[in-house]
């Protein structure tokens, strides 16, 4: 019956300390590796400089979007009407076009409509209590919906703007621009959003909500408003990349960006926050975005069946999604 | 009943958390057909000691005996199988089955792999007719039936194996009058029937009334026994809570000012019923109660986490209900007992959950780690830097936090619930200290807490709270732990 008292674990510090190291530089690492797979497999065409720019371009639009999903996510929530969401914004930016809008008019109600959509899920989270889960699950078939009947079931041909320009490779004599506006859009929203998360009082609050809701209860924080913000504030980022999804298409079309939702939660984890809310960035996220684009655009250069990528695709986001649940069952 | 063989018996049962003795050396024996009340304060071990029995912990040191067999589970199934069963405060039922697939859980007789459903639901009819309640259907589903009668199918789970000894954990705690009227006449029952019962309550006159022999646990240690019936119940009380009280509790000269929380009858959703009180600048007033007598509830209310359903509160000069957010506005702050589900975000850094009452719109985090490393100095937390995660630090550690948080924010009012909870002496004498300076400086502390010589050293004036209802504050030295644990035992017998 005797026993002795438990011993001393040795060296889990040390451990901790690594992995905690390896939690942040982790992405980078794993973008660069299977960037360099590629460069090694294909040097002659994954390597072009317009196969970059065209790698950057489809990563633009997830990227945008997913920023807004990163807050979500790290709040505790989630979004899966995102796609809906963006496909909604380009009927939208169409249709007013071709009622001679201006561009600029017609971009901003763009995004105001995906606001008014985040609005609706912010508030049917927070007035009804329900799950964000549930609500955008319905609110993904309810935005699609919307953005058909909007569009009459029709493509919508739009005039071209410089909208389109956005988001097109550029012309020889605007090289110096070295990436599209687009794209540079992507990288100041990054910051900004990072900027948000980390110097503003709503920021902390994202964190402590998705860290423990009670908590920041009991702290004054007013949960409630600081929900229907963030649903808000992820609206504005489907917008922007609805606008951005818009410059690609040329047209308004309600059935695209299916199942970008999915691949927009997967840049979010890849990039390492945690689907359990409280801790991660949009740096990540940008990574995470980054890796899916590469891993499609490499397989297809290496001669990798569509079949096949989907399924090497549907590998990485399983394992991003152990590797987070390794991270907290090491810290449980 | 003295020549028999025990039911069961333990000796010198020791179990122990890292540096936490919580049990320090346990003897109990039960005789077949004998109820035995364990009683103790909060905390004294008696939750510890029946995870032991269960085969939940397994002990450090002594031994168990089964009818004069070995007694050692290896986990809760083989306390099961050996017949030792459990029944919890909290209900453990599958509440979408029905109350045959309930009572059979585990043991389903089959034919292959088909269940026998008539088999079933004759030996779950068997059952619940040994407890003399053939009235409960057992096709009932379970979330169909009051909290009595899932007692009951819980007990009738219990029977259906051949439990020996059954363990009844504050059994009465959610039960109404009536029914608890109809549990003891289930327990004389059973025991007729040669069942071993032990009965853990804190209500003094239902041990009276029901066991046949109470056992004192204290600190970790049985510290006496007696015969239930004849015992006085000052005996018990004595038995209960009679340590020394440490010199642990500075104070210093403390002046009562101006009343800056107010409440007149009280009452929340279900508790607390009936609350008034009165606290003022520069004084610690205590509210003792037993676990579930509602104090907790009250400071919730107060800080608007629960909802008020009526009476008043008047917090420095703002009346009415409010958020937690407009407290921490008016001056009023609050630190919860469950510090790890809300007291503090443990993913969260030292500094986020320091400043976070108290962000402004733009957030420094230059500035916010130099205040937490202040507070950090102040209180001696130990910690690698204020980026640490929360959930990183000790027990002890992370109520030095919770606590800064109150002193970061500067606030008037503190309401501080079970403030030493679960943490380390030095912690303990250090969060007294600074209760005694805050005190001191004019701020005024509302205090719940468990453990009566604590609140004895810290207080100037404590409330008992029972069954929902506070009764009238008294000094300290007019009071004792005798007179605290009468009050929130609700026993009749004067002192």
């Amino acid at each position: 019956m005797q026993q002795s008292p438990p011993l001393e674990q040795p060296g889990s510090p040390r451990w901790r300390i690594s992995f905690g190291w390896l939690n942040q530089i982790g992405p980078v690492l794993g973008l660069l590796a299977i960037f360099a797979l590629f460069a090694f497999l294909r040097p002659k065409t994954f390597l072009r400089v317009d196969n970059l720019q065209i790698m950057l371009l489809q990563t633009t639009v997830y990227a945008t979007a997913a920023l807004g999903a990163t807050v979500i996510i790290i709040s505790g929530g989630i979004d899966l009407s995102v796609g809906s969401n963006i496909a909604m914004c380009t009927v939208v930016i169409a249709k007013l076009l071709l009622m001679n809008v201006s561009p600029a008019m017609s971009a901003l109600v763009g995004i105001g409509a995906s606001m008014a959509c985040g609005l609706a899920i912010g508030l049917l989270v927070t007035l009804l209590d329900l799950s964000p889960f549930i609500v955008t699950l319905g609110m993904w078939g309810a935005i699609r919906g919307a953005a058909k009947w909007i569009a009459d079931e029709t493509d919508v041909d739009a005039p071209r703007t410089w909208i389109n320009s956005l988001m097109h490779q550029l012309r020889p004599d605007q090289q110096w621009m070295i990436f599209p506006v687009g794209v540079w859009l992507m990288f100041v929203l990054t910051l900004l959003v990072s900027a948000i998360l980390h110097y503003t009082r709503f920021g902390r609050h994202v964190f402590a909500i998705g860290s423990n809701e009670q908590t920041a209860r009991l702290c004054g924080v007013r949960v409630k408003p600081t929900k229907l913000g963030i649903y808000l504030f992820a609206g504005f980022f489907a917008g922007v990349a609805g606008v951005l999804h818009f410059s690609r298409l040329t047209i308004g079309d309600a059935t695209s960006a299916n199942g970008y939702e999915l691949n927009i939660i997967a840049a979010v984890v890849i990039g390492g926050t945690s689907l359990i809310g409280g801790q991660g960035g949009v740096f990540g996220t940008l990574v995470g975005a980054l890796i899916m684009t590469v891993v499609a655009n490499g397989c297809t250069k290496v001669g990798l069946s569509n079949s096949l990528q989907e399924i090497v695709t549907g590998g990485i986001i399983i394992l991003a999604v152990a590797l987070d649940r390794f991270r907290h069952w090491r810290r449980a | 009943m003295t020549s028999q063989i025990p039911r069961l018996r333990m000796t010198g049962v020791k179990k122990r958390f890292g540096a936490t003795v919580a049990l320090a050396g346990v003897d109990l024996t039960v005789a077949p057909g004998e109820v035995l009340a364990l009683v103790g304060e909060n905390g004294a071990g008696k939750s510890t000691l029946m995870k032991v029995l269960s085969g939940a912990h397994k002990p450090d040191e002594g031994q168990m005996w089964l009818d004069g067999e070995p007694y050692a589970p290896a986990h809760p199934l083989e306390a099961r199988r050996r017949g030792v069963a459990m029944i919890y405060q909290e209900l453990a039922l599958a509440p979408h089955l029905s109350v045959t697939e309930n009572i059979l859980l585990g043991l389903e007789p089959t034919f292959g792999p088909i269940l026998r459903k008539s088999e079933m639901r004759r030996r779950a009819a068997d059952a619940l007719a040994q407890l003399g309640r053939p009235d409960i259907s057992p096709d009932a589903i379970v979330s169909d039936l009051s909290i009595a009668r899932r007692q009951l199918v819980e007990i009738a789970r219990a029977v259906a194996v051949g439990c020996r000894v059954l363990v009844l954990d504050e059994p009465t705690s959610s039960l109404a009058q009536s029914d608890i009227v109809h549990l003891f006449n289930l327990v004389r029952r059973l025991k007729s029937g040669g069942l071993a019962t032990i009965y853990i309550s804190h209500f003094l006159d239902e041990v009276k009334e029901i066991s046949d022999r109470f056992t004192v646990l204290r600190d970790g240690r049985s510290v006496g026994e007696g015969e239930s019936a004849t015992a006085p119940v000052k005996k018990i009380i004595a038995l209960m809570v009679g340590r020394d009280v440490e010199d642990l509790y500075p104070r210093g000269e403390r002046k009562a000012g101006e009343a800056v929380l107010d409440i007149s009858h009280l009452a929340g959703q279900s508790k607390p019923s009936d609350a008034s009180l009165t606290l003022h600048r520069g004084e610690v007033l205590g509210i003792a109660g037993l676990v579930g007598a509602g104090r907790t509830e009250l400071l919730r209310c107060i800080f608007g986490l629960d909802p008020v359903r009526r009476g008043k509160i008047r917090v420095e000069l703002f009346e009415g209900p409010a958020t937690p957010a407009a407290r921490w506005r008016q001056g009023a702050g609050m630190i919860s007992e469950d510090r790890k589900t809300e007291g503090l975000a443990l993913g969260l850094s030292i500094a986020d959950n320091l400043t976070m009452t108290k962000m402004r719109r733009l957030v420094n985090p230059r500035r916010q780690r130099a205040e937490s490393r202040r507070w950090i100095s102040r209180l001696g937390i130990r910690c690698r830097n204020p980026g640490q995660p929360v959930g990183d630090l000790s027990g002890g550690n992370q109520q030095k936090v919770a606590i800064a948080r109150l002193l970061h924010h500067d606030v008037d009012v503190l309401l501080l619930d079970e403030p030493t909870r679960g943490i380390d002496v030095g912690s303990k004498a250090q969060i007294y200290q600074v209760i005694d300076e805050l005190a001191q400086s004019g701020k005024a502390v509302l205090m719940v807490s468990s453990y009566l010589p604590e609140l004895l050293g810290v207080c100037d004036r404590i409330a008992v709270m029972y069954k929902g209802v506070l009764g009238s504050a008294a000094a300290v030295a007019d009071t004792n732990e005798h007179q605290i644990m009468f009050q929130a035992t609700g026993a009749t017998e004067t002192v």
